[in-house]
């Protein structure tokens, strides 16, 4: 896959070297003369001087058959814009941008970016998933399919520690995917009994965290 | 009419000026609170907002969601997209309109919809008319200053050699 990537922060700096261990073809795109110098004697080729934002850099870059563009500045509006042209001047199929505001998710998504990726979101959901509180954590969202994936551990007083799985008629908005009991990673079945401690990762729509919620978690 | 404009430069404070002596309901936004100097001191400091323009909350504060118009007149060309993008699809504000430098950032987002004005095409093609065309001009200094020409009283003509 031929990749383009906007903005040579350290997010597009891991990202590129990534993506060139995976083998494909990446180009980075920096503006700034003095973080060009400093990355391109490692990533040699696979970055180059020009502002993303810039249409004129985009073409001479080859954004046509780019396969993926990927804005990662730490300004949204610069982000957005790179995935606006790439979208609209160079039928780019996938664009993915960094939201550095979460609230920008939606506006981004309405104006048709393809991915979003939210690190103050995903670093908010990561410090939350450390806290041992009772209840239900989004670990990661699935934008298209409307999906997230869901962490909750069931706790002492739960009312379903010590019965089946089956026996908590779980809606199939809740696609439990995972239950790990200490070192053991079990694949849930419906003859599983669900014990306090146990961690168990599902598949949710937004009624289907609400109704994990209320089986593990109410008592 | 009720218009929100974003960006207290020289654009946008006199564009302030110039609605609000026709009688419109104008609220400015800007990061720099010294940029409003630029309205002058009759404009009523209740009618500008200290923000950042790409943020809903600071628009609401301006007033959008009852503003019939929105114009983006700051220094950055996508933070000017991305504000009346977020005017038009957030907000529905009927008419939104933004300055682009870029002639290709303007030409793109001119097929996406977006209305906007583009000073780098403007002021080469008032300086092209003025130095290949001066004629078909009006010579009226203030009919010039309305299409953004400056017209000088006296020509400055070289001294003539002694």
């Amino acid at each position: 896959m031929y990749i383009l990537i906007g903005g040579g922060g350290q997010v597009g700096y891991y990202l590129t070297k990534g993506l060139l261990q995976q083998g494909h073809e990446v180009l980075l795109l920096e503006k700034d003369d003095r973080r060009l110098n400093q990355l391109s004697e490692e990533l040699g080729s696979s970055i180059t001087r020009g502002d993303a934002c810039e249409a004129q850099v985009l073409a001479d870059v080859g954004c046509e058959r780019a396969d993926a563009v990927i804005a990662v500045t730490g300004d949204d509006e610069d982000n957005l814009v790179i995935c606006q042209l790439a979208k609209a001047r160079f039928n780019v199929r996938r664009t993915i941008a960094r939201v550095n505001d979460p609230r920008n998710d939606d506006l981004f998504r309405k104006l048709g970016i393809d991915v979003t990726v939210s690190p103050t979101r995903t670093i908010l959901h990561m410090i939350e998933a450390e806290f041992p509180l009772h209840k239900v954590v989004p670990l990661m969202t699935l934008t298209r399919a409307g999906l997230s994936l869901a962490e909750v551990t069931v706790p002492q007083d739960s009312p379903a520690a010590g019965h089946e799985l089956r026996s908590l008629r779980l809606p199939s908005s809740v696609n439990l995917a995972l239950v790990v009991r200490g070192e053991q990673n079990i694949t849930p079945t419906g003859d599983t009994i669900i014990e306090a401690g146990d961690r168990l990762f599902a598949l949710v729509t937004a009624d289907g965290e609400a109704a994990l919620r209320d089986t593990i978690l109410t008592a | 009419m009720r218009v929100v404009i974003l960006g207290c430069g020289r654009v946008g404070a006199m564009l302030a000026q110039l609605l609000t002596g026709e009688g419109h309901d104008v609220t400015v936004i800007d990061q720099d609170s010294n940029a409003f100097r630029r309205l002058g001191s009759e404009f009523p400091q209740s009618q500008t907002v200290i923000g950042d323009g790409t943020d809903a909350d600071v628009l609401r504060r301006a007033g959008i969601e009852q503003a019939d118009a929105f114009v983006a007149t700051t220094n950055g060309d996508n933070r000017n997209i991305m504000a009346a993008q977020i005017a038009r699809h957030t907000f529905d504000v009927r008419k939104v309109m933004c300055r682009i430098y870029d002639p290709i950032r303007q030409e793109t987002f001119n097929g996406l919809g977006l209305e906007s004005i583009c000073p780098t095409i403007v002021g080469a093609k008032l300086f092209r008319d003025a130095l290949v065309n001066p004629v078909m001009r009006s010579s009226s200094p203030t009919a010039s200053m309305a299409q953004g020409r400056s017209v000088p009283l006296t020509p400055v003509k070289p001294a003539p050699h002694q």
